[in-house]
C-alpha cells in the first residue's frame, strides 16, 4: 500500500486498469476467470490490452513504460488522455490540484485535461503537413482558444528552448526527423502541462540523434520538472530516461522499480531476458557494487585501501574520512561530485577520491583510474560507507551473483 | 411461360410517372420557386457577367490565372484562347455556359461536399449511397432529362438540375476519399490536445482533405461542361445551342466552331482550377 504523502504527490494513478479491445463484458468476465490473453481472443475476438494495472506516477519524475511490442504500454499510455478507452478500473489525472478519473469523467471535463492537463508527443511526430512549424507548435494554444498575440510570445519562447527560432516559418517535412520531433516537443511543451506522455517519441529516429534527443529531454526535464510518462521498447533507453521503470509483458505490469532494482532483481525470466543486454555502466551505482565498511580491513581508527596495507584512510569519531597516509607520510585526499566526477584537480595532487554513494560505476572507473586508488564512497552525512575499487567494479560489470547475494 | 411473362409487364415506369404527376400536383410551387431562384441566379449571374466588356473580363481572368499560378505560358494560352472564342463569335454562349457550369458546380459543391463528410464519418451511410452515387453516374442523361423537364418546366433550369444530378457524384466520392484517408495520428494528435468535433472537422479533416476535395471540383467541373449540349435540348442557352443547331441542320463548319469553344473553355478552366504549384504547399 502506498503511504499517504506518496499517494498526494501522485500525477498519474493507475487503479486495477483493464482495457478491452472489442466486447469487453464477455472478456473482462473470461479474464476475471483466470484466461488468458489468447484465450480471450480465441473465445471473443477481442483484444485484452491491459489487464490488472496499478501503478503509481509520482509528480516530477519521469515513468517509462517498457516491453516488447503488444506488451500494453502504448495502450496504457494512451489511456491517461483518453485516446483509448478504459474498459474497467480507474485512471486518475491530477489536473489543477484535483484527480479527475479520465476513465469515467464527463466530456468535458476530459476536453480540460486534454487541453491544459496532459500533452502528448508521438512517435511518428504527428504534425500537421500543411501548417508551418510554427503553427503546429502553437496547435493545442489555439484550440484551447489563445489570442493570436499571446499565441505568439509562447511559440517563439517554446521554439527557442527546443532550438528552433530560426525555422518557425518552415514546413515540418522541410526538416529532418529530429528536428521534426523537437517541434512535436516543442508543441507539446507549449501548452504548459503538466504531465507529458511520450509514445516511443524516439524510436524512429537514428541512434545518434536518439541519444542527443535523450540528453536534451533531461535537460529540460531538469529545469521543467514535468510528469512524464515515457513509452519505450529499449531498457537502455529506460535506464537512461526513468526514475521508474515498468516493465510490461501481456498487458500486465510484471516489474515496476528503479533501473538499478530492474537490473540486480529482475522478478522473471522475460525481465531477466531484457537486463541482459543492459549496459550496466550507466545504470549500476557505488553502494550496490562497493565493499561496505563493516568488511573493510581496519588498523585502529584507519581503513586500509590497498593489498599492500600501504594506504590508510583515517577517520574522524563520527566516521567520515578525514585524511590519507600513503606508508605514513600524508597524502591528497580529493572530493568528487557525484554525477560530474573531478573537475580541474591535477591527478598528480590526487592520492584518494572520496564521492557519494550514488556514484554511478561509470564514473567509479574514471574516478578509480583518476586517482589509483580504491573510490572511497561516502553516505549523505559524509560517512565512510564502503569501498569501491577494481574488484567491486570487476563484479559490477560481470554482475555476478555473490555481487546480488551482497546486497 | 415467356409470354406470360411478357403479358403480365410489372408497371415499373408508370409508378415512376405516377410519382412525378404526384410531385408537380402536389409540389409544383416548391419546384416553381427553385425554378425561380436558380433561373434569376443563372440569368443574373450571365447579365453581370456580360456588363464587362469582353477585353476587359479576357484580361480579368488573364490577370487571375498569373495571381494563382505564377505562369506566363499559361496567361498567354489563356489570352489567345479566349481571344480566338470572341473572333468566332462565341462570346456571349460562352459566357452563358460558363454561368451555368459555374451555378452548377456552385450547387455541387454546397451539397456534395457535407454528404461527403457526413459519408466519410459514417460508413453505414457512404455504403447506402454509394449504389445511388453509381446510379447517378451510369443512368442514361436523357432519361432524368424528361422528369426535370417535367418538373422544371423549359430552360436553363432544368439543364442545370441534370448537370447536378451527373456532376454531384464527384466531390461526394472525393470529399468522402479525402476526409476518410486522414491519417490516424493526425486525428489523434488533435484529440490529444482538446479539439472538438468541430475543431476536429475544421482544423484536421478539411486541411487533410482539401486537396483532395478540389480534386473533386475541377472533375465537377469537367463533368458540368460536358453536359452543355445536353442541357442545349432542354433549352438551356449557351454553346451547347450552336452544337444542337449544327446537328440538325447538319452544318459541320458551326458544329466545329461551337465545339472548339466548348475545348477552349474546358481547358482553360480546367488549368486554373488545377491545384497551384507544389512549391506553395506539398
Amino acid at each position: 500500500m502506498e503511504t499517504v504523502s506518496s499517494t498526494s504527490a501522485a500525477a498519474v494513478e493507475f487503479r486495477d486498469v483493464d482495457i478491452i479491445f472489442g466486447k469487453s463484458r464477455e472478456a473482462l468476465a473470461m479474464l476475471d476467470a483466470g484466461a488468458t490473453r489468447s484465450e480471450i481472443f480465441d473465445k471473443t475476438g477481442s483484444v485484452l490490452g491491459a489487464a490488472g494495472v496499478n501503478l503509481t506516477v509520482r509528480r516530477g519524475e519521469i515513468c517509462v513504460l517498457m516491453g516488447l511490442s503488444g506488451s500494453g504500454k502504448s495502450t496504457l499510455l494512451r489511456a491517461v488522455n483518453g485516446l483509448n478507452k478504459v474498459s474497467r478500473g480507474a485512471v486518475e489525472v491530477t489536473h489543477q490540484g484535483a484527480a479527475v478519473d479520465v476513465a469515467s469523467c464527463s466530456e468535458t471535463a476530459l476536453r480540460e485535461v486534454r487541453t491544459t492537463g496532459v500533452a502528448m508527443v508521438f512517435q511518428h511526430f504527428a504534425l500537421l503537413p500543411w501548417r508551418t512549424v510554427r503553427e503546429n507548435v502553437g496547435f493545442g494554444l489555439e484550440l484551447r482558444g489563445v489570442t493570436t498575440a499571446e499565441r505568439k510570445r509562447i511559440v517563439d519562447e517554446k521554439l527557442a528552448m527546443v532550438g528552433l527560432a530560426p525555422w518557425g516559418d518552415k514546413y515540418a517535412h522541410e526538416l529532418s526527423g529530429g528536428m521534426q520531433q523537437r517541434v512535436g516537443l516543442a508543441r507539446a511543451f507549449a501548452t504548459d502541462a503538466d504531465i507529458l506522455l511520450m509514445d516511443e517519441p524516439f524510436s524512429a529516429l537514428d541512434p545518434l540523434i536518439r541519444d542527443k534527443l535523450q540528453d536534451e529531454l533531461l535537460e529540460l526535464q531538469a529545469r521543467l520538472h514535468k510528469t512524464i510518462i515515457f513509452v519505450s521498447h529499449d531498457l537502455d533507453e529506460a535506464m537512461k530516461l526513468g526514475n521508474t521503470i515498468a516493465i510490461m509483458q501481456d498487458g500486465r505490469i510484471v516489474q515496476a522499480g528503479t533501473a538499478e532494482d530492474i537490473l540486480l532483481r529482475p522478478s522473471n525470466d522475460y525481465v531477466a531476458e531484457f537486463v541482459r543486454h543492459v549496459n550496466p555502466l550507466n545504470v549500476l551505482r557505488g553502494h550496490s557494487v562497493m565493499t561496505p565498511v563493516g568488511a573493510l580491513p581496519r588498523e585502529g581508527n584507519a581503513v586500509v585501501l590497498d593489498a599492500g596495507g600501504k594506504v590508510h584512510l583515517t577517520l574522524d569519531a563520527e566516521g567520515r574520512p578525514q585524511g590519507v597516509l600513503l606508508d605514513g607520510r600524508p597524502g591528497q585526499l580529493v572530493v568528487a561530485d557525484g554525477e560530474t566526477g573531478l573537475a580541474g584537480t591535477d591527478p598528480a595532487a590526487c592520492d584518494v577520491v572520496v564521492a557519494p554513494l550514488d556514484l554511478k560505476l561509470r564514473a567509479a572507473i574514471a574516478l578509480r583510474q583518476y586517482s589509483g586508488s580504491p573510490v572511497v564512497l561516502v553516505d549523505q552525512l559524509g560517512r565512510l560507507a564502503g569501498l569501491c575499487g577494481d574488484e567491486e567494479i570487476y563484479r559490477g560489470l560481470l554482475r555476478s551473483d555473490d555481487m546480488v547475494a551482497a546486497q | 411461360m415467356i409470354d406470360w411473362l411478357a403479358s403480365n409487364k410489372i408497371p415499373l415506369g408508370r409508378w415512376l410517372q405516377y410519382f412525378i404527376d404526384y410531385l408537380t400536383n402536389h409540389g409544383q410551387a416548391f419546384f416553381d420557386v427553385v425554378a425561380l431562384v436558380l433561373g434569376a441566379t443563372i440569368d443574373g449571374l450571365t447579365h453581370l457577367l456580360m456588363l464587362v466588356p469582353a477585353l476587359v473580363l479576357i484580361a480579368l481572368i488573364a490577370g487571375l490565372a498569373w495571381f494563382m499560378h505564377r505562369s506566363a505560358w499559361l496567361v498567354v494560352f489563356v489570352v489567345l484562347s479566349l481571344l480566338l472564342v470572341a473572333n468566332l463569335g462565341y462570346w456571349e454562349a460562352t459566357i452563358e455556359t460558363l454561368s451555368l457550369v459555374t451555378c452548377s458546380t456552385i450547387v455541387c459543391i454546397l451539397i456534395g461536399v457535407p454528404i461527403g463528410i457526413l459519408a466519410a464519418h459514417r460508413p453505414w451511410l457512404y455504403i447506402g449511397i454509394r449504389p445511388v452515387l453509381d446510379l447517378m453516374q451510369t443512368i442514361p442523361t436523357f432519361v432524368y432529362l424528361i422528369p426535370t423537364l417535367v418538373l422544371f418546366g423549359l430552360g436553363t433550369v432544368p439543364g442545370l438540375i441534370s448537370t447536378v444530378i451527373f456532376a454531384i457524384p464527384a466531390p461526394i466520392r472525393l470529399t468522402h476519399l479525402g476526409v476518410s484517408s486522414v491519417p490516424k495520428q493526425l486525428y489523434e494528435a488533435g484529440l490529444a490536445f482538446g479539439a472538438t468535433r468541430r475543431q476536429l472537422l475544421f482544423k484536421v479533416e478539411l486541411p487533410h482533405a482539401l486537396p483532395t476535395i478540389m480534386a473533386g471540383v475541377t472533375q465537377c467541373i469537367m463533368l458540368s461542361l460536358s453536359m452543355v449540349v445536353i442541357s442545349a435540348l432542354v433549352g438551356a442557352g449557351g454553346l451547347g445551342k450552336p452544337v444542337v443547331r449544327a446537328l440538325n441542320t447538319v452544318n459541320i463548319s458551326m458544329g466545329f466552331e461551337a465545339g472548339l469553344a466548348i475545348v477552349i473553355l474546358a481547358i482553360v478552366l480546367d488549368r486554373l482550377c488545377k491545384r497551384p504549384a507544389p512549391a506553395k504547399r506539398k
